[in-house]
């Protein structure tokens, strides 16, 4: 059983890396990178979508960033590029450095403990709590039961 | 005018202050036993009728303000700061929210209405009506001193009254921007009314859930009114602000989500209180907090600590809202820890895998997206001060943080109502999940052909199709869900009483409207999800056009036939006309345009939309070309869009059945009626 599950999921595993094979184009990481910056403007618009009628910024930062791309650096050098060049708002979210990983981290760690701790206190509260004694089926309850739904219902 | 409008909100405030002040003595006297001069019960009343009276004062003031807008009294500065001769009434009206003066009277007012319900409605239980009553006009006291104190809206304009104003904001001037704000409003401040409620019940250690069933409706009322400001606030944005988005994570857009994600909590979480008795010291916090995120919302965008595209200017009020946020934590923190034995919980849960864990892990995300928000917001500020400088905390963020989140709350909304109270048995759950399963499998693979390609997250940084997969599977896991609820309560209906499939189904909902109405609700927000999950395929294209050029969007083809431009007394506007083709056939004409207003000079695009289910091909005119003169037209396609507005329908259809009461309450309280109305037959006296 397990030597056919492997012999099932290879193809799977070639065919999923036969299709992520290739880098993203050029076109796709300037619509990328444009959405993981802002216009400096004041505008508080992402890069890519300052509409503001004629900003003073934006063309002349995705100018920049179609050259950066052109050039071939990577994107990580390119958002490092701009962070300096233009302070650290000009990015649309924090880079993964120093105090600011904690802005990444915090939430979905949060999330985790609070799931285990849930998960850990209903299984106390479980443990804790007595079984329900099984009721027999009692034919007058049952009865009963069957004549209240009858006059309640519409 | 203006004179009257001060001295309105003079009265409101002496009025509030009374209810609060004499609430209180009167509400002590009781508790403690001690009477005064004058009886305890006297006092109460006379402080709600100074309450009832607080709001006809305040509905003055707003009438005077609005009746300043319309007859163009620029010896008001706020009116001549935010309206103008040339204004349209409709936009005259909204003058009365669009600035800080104006919003926080709007606020006020609304208060000061919700409390007038709430006071005249007090029979319902008069003594803890008499505690929310007092505890509201504490909340009254702090808006009325904002706006007769710090942010007034009757300050008289400096020097020679202008002939004209200087006009409304170009941004505010769209029809959805008369209903947005008093939406909105009405929401951030009608959890004022279960917050106060909430406080009141714990003070006085009332016993039992009543006040819970008290304020259900106010909660739900509430939670809808916020619902449709947050959406209609997308749609405007998504109309006017032309960018091709509906959501930008700006920090006002936030301050909105945070006491939504917290209200929807507690919309859940008091079902385990009233069937179980579980959870209360959870839902007195979940709605304190929900208040105070509301608060917390406006001290955020007022006091200039983060910046945002559509806060008022930095003032000195965000003070005010400071001291009120540690003043309401107190009185809260205080009367939790003195009363907290009043809220042991009657049972524990008894298993993983029940109704009562589903929603409490259903809590735990939702208070988990709201951190995330909250987070995101303040971390700019956080960073300003441990690292010296300020970071940007946008959609990036977002996207890779709280979207996970928001998938794994669609999933708990598709487990949640198909698990039993107290514990749900193995073969319960392999009947309950195996049709979703199999329909949520069939979708994920049936999208892949469609272009939805969840490896991509493998090759490129964007994580959107991957999410979007889920999402559609997810979606289907949850619509066949509650769907076979339906099918099935029907079919029990439609064997017992004859009638076809679609009626039995109806009258199922008659009879348990909470239950099917919150079954409606969720299907709603599932598509308000496939809609989000469309955002991961949007594409755009930018093209200087002159006549008969054209250019292919997916399936489009967008032709300009001609550009132009006109004025009228409130903007010039400049606009290109184009034709849609789908292959040859002319789909529609648009008439993308660009204004820009004659009093204040600022421009505003008018976004032409074509909407249809499949996708929006959004098109604006971003400016014309310096050296050709020609338009400048931005197209977007945008996939599914329409499904978000359609969910916020079902939405909205769905809180009104829950709303409503359900067919067997409804009929035994005509029979009341007619029993009371009609003289009882002599023979059937005493039956």
């Amino acid at each position: 059983m397990r030597r056919l599950t492997r012999f099932a999921i290879l193809p799977l595993v070639i065919a999923l890396c036969a299709v992520t094979l290739g880098s993203a184009d050029t076109e796709a990481r300037y619509q990328d990178l444009g959405h993981k910056m802002m216009c400096i403007c004041g505008c508080s618009e992402i890069l890519i979508e300052c509409n503001h009628v004629g900003c003073p910024d934006s063309d002349r930062m995705l100018g920049e960033l179609r050259a950066a791309i052109a050039n071939g650096d990577s994107n990580n050098a390119i958002l490092t590029a701009f962070q300096d060049k233009y302070g650290p708002t000009a990015l649309a979210a924090p880079m993964l450095t120093k105090f600011n990983i904690l802005a990444w981290v915090v939430p979905p760690a949060l999330l985790i403990f609070g799931l285990a701790g849930t998960w850990l206190l209903v299984r106390k509260w479980r443990l804790r709590t007595a079984p329900m004694p099984a009721v027999a089926e009692d034919p007058f309850s049952t009865e009963l039961r069957d004549r209240i739904r009858k006059e309640t219902e519409i | 005018m203006p004179a009257f409008g001060s001295f309105a909100l003079l009265v409101a405030l002496a009025l509030s202050g009374y209810n609060l002040l004499a609430g209180a003595v009167a509400l002590r006297q009781l508790a403690t036993g001690k009477r005064g001069a004058v009886a305890p019960e006297r006092l109460a009343e006379t402080a709600r009728r100074a309450g009832i009276a607080s709001f006809f004062a305040a509905s003055c003031a707003a009438f005077a303000l609005v009746w300043a807008a319309f007859t163009n009294d620029f010896s008001v500065a706020y009116i001549t700061e935010h309206s103008n001769r040339a204004l349209p009434a409709a936009y005259k009206f909204a003058a009365l929210w669009s600035g800080q003066e104006g919003s926080l009277l709007l606020w006020a007012w609304l208060l000061a209405a919700y409390g007038f319900v709430l006071r005249v409605r007090h029979k319902v239980d008069v003594k803890l009506t008499a505690y929310a009553s007092t505890i509201l006009a504490g909340v009254q006291v702090f808006f009325l001193l904002l706006v007769n104190v710090a942010a007034t809206p009757f300050s008289l304009t400096q020097g020679a009254i202008p002939p004209d104003g200087n006009g409304l904001n170009p941004l505010l001037q769209y029809p959805e921007m008369v209903i947005h704000p008093p939406m909105l409003y009405l929401g951030y401040v009608g959890f004022s009314v279960p917050f106060a409620f909430a406080l009141g019940a714990l003070m006085m250690r009332y016993p039992g859930e009543k006040w819970i069933h008290i304020t259900r409706r106010w909660t739900m009322v509430t939670w809808l009114f916020l619902t449709v400001g947050i959406f209609l606030g997308m749609h405007w944005a998504y109309s006017v602000l032309g960018w091709g988005g509906y959501w930008g994570w700006d920090p006002v857009e936030n301050a909105s989500l945070m006491p939504w994600l917290t209200g929807t909590a507690f919309l859940h979480s008091v079902m385990m209180q009233e069937k179980r008795g579980m959870m209360k010291s959870w839902n007195v916090w979940l709605i304190f907090s929900t208040f105070m995120l509301a608060i917390l919302g406006t001290l955020l965008t007022r006091s200039g600590l983060v910046s945002s595209v559509h806060a008022f200017a930095q003032s000195s009020i965000g003070t005010w809202f400071w001291v009120f946020l540690v003043i309401t934590l107190a009185v809260c923190a205080f009367v939790y820890i003195r009363n907290r034995d009043h809220l042991k919980s009657d049972h524990k849960l008894e298993s993983l895998v029940s109704r009562e864990s589903s929603f409490l892990f259903n809590n735990l995300v939702l208070l988990a997206a709201c951190f995330t928000v909250l987070w995101g917001t303040l971390f700019p500020v956080l960073s300003e001060y441990v690292q010296g400088n300020r970071v940007t905390v946008s959609a990036p963020f977002y996207n890779r943080v709280a979207v996970p989140i928001g998938v794994f709350l669609l999933f708990l909304t598709g487990i949640g109502p198909i698990l039993a109270w107290r514990s749900t048995s193995i073969k319960s759950i392999r009947r309950n999940f195996v049709l979703p399963g199999i329909v949520a499998l069939v979708v994920a693979i049936a999208v892949i052909p469609l272009g939805v390609h969840p490896w991509t997250i493998f090759t490129t940084d964007g994580q959107g199709a991957f999410y979007s997969w889920i999402t559609f599977a997810m979606a289907a896991f949850v619509i066949t869900a509650i769907s076979a609820e339906f099918y099935k309560g029907g079919r029990v209906i439609q064997q017992k009483s004859g009638q076809n499939l679609f009626a039995s189904m109806v009258q199922l909902t008659r009879r348990n409207t909470r239950r099917y109405g919150g079954y409606i609700v969720h299907f709603g927000i599932v598509l308000i999800f496939i809609g989000i999950g469309g955002q991961a395929f949007n594409q755009s294209h930018e093209q200087t056009m002159n006549y008969k050029q054209s250019f292919m969007l997916g399936p489009y083809t967008v032709q300009c036939m001609d550009y132009s431009q006109d004025s009228n007394p409130n903007y010039d506007t400049e606009f290109a006309l184009l034709n849609v083709y789908r292959g040859d056939r002319l789909v529609t004409k648009l008439a993308p345009e660009l204004r820009v207003y004659a009093a204040s000079g600022q421009p505003s695009t008018i976004v032409a939309n074509h909407s249809t289910l499949i996708a929006d091909l959004y098109v604006i005119y971003a400016g014309k070309d310096p050296q050709t003169g020609q338009p400048v037209i931005k197209a977007f396609l945008n996939p599914l869009v329409a499904w978000i507005w359609i969910g916020l329908i079902v939405t909205i259809l769905g809180t009104g059945i829950a709303l409503a009461p359900n067919l067997s309450a409804a009929l035994a309280a005509q029979r009341h009626r007619v029993a009371a109305t009609e003289p009882v037959p002599a023979g059937r006296a005493g039956d």
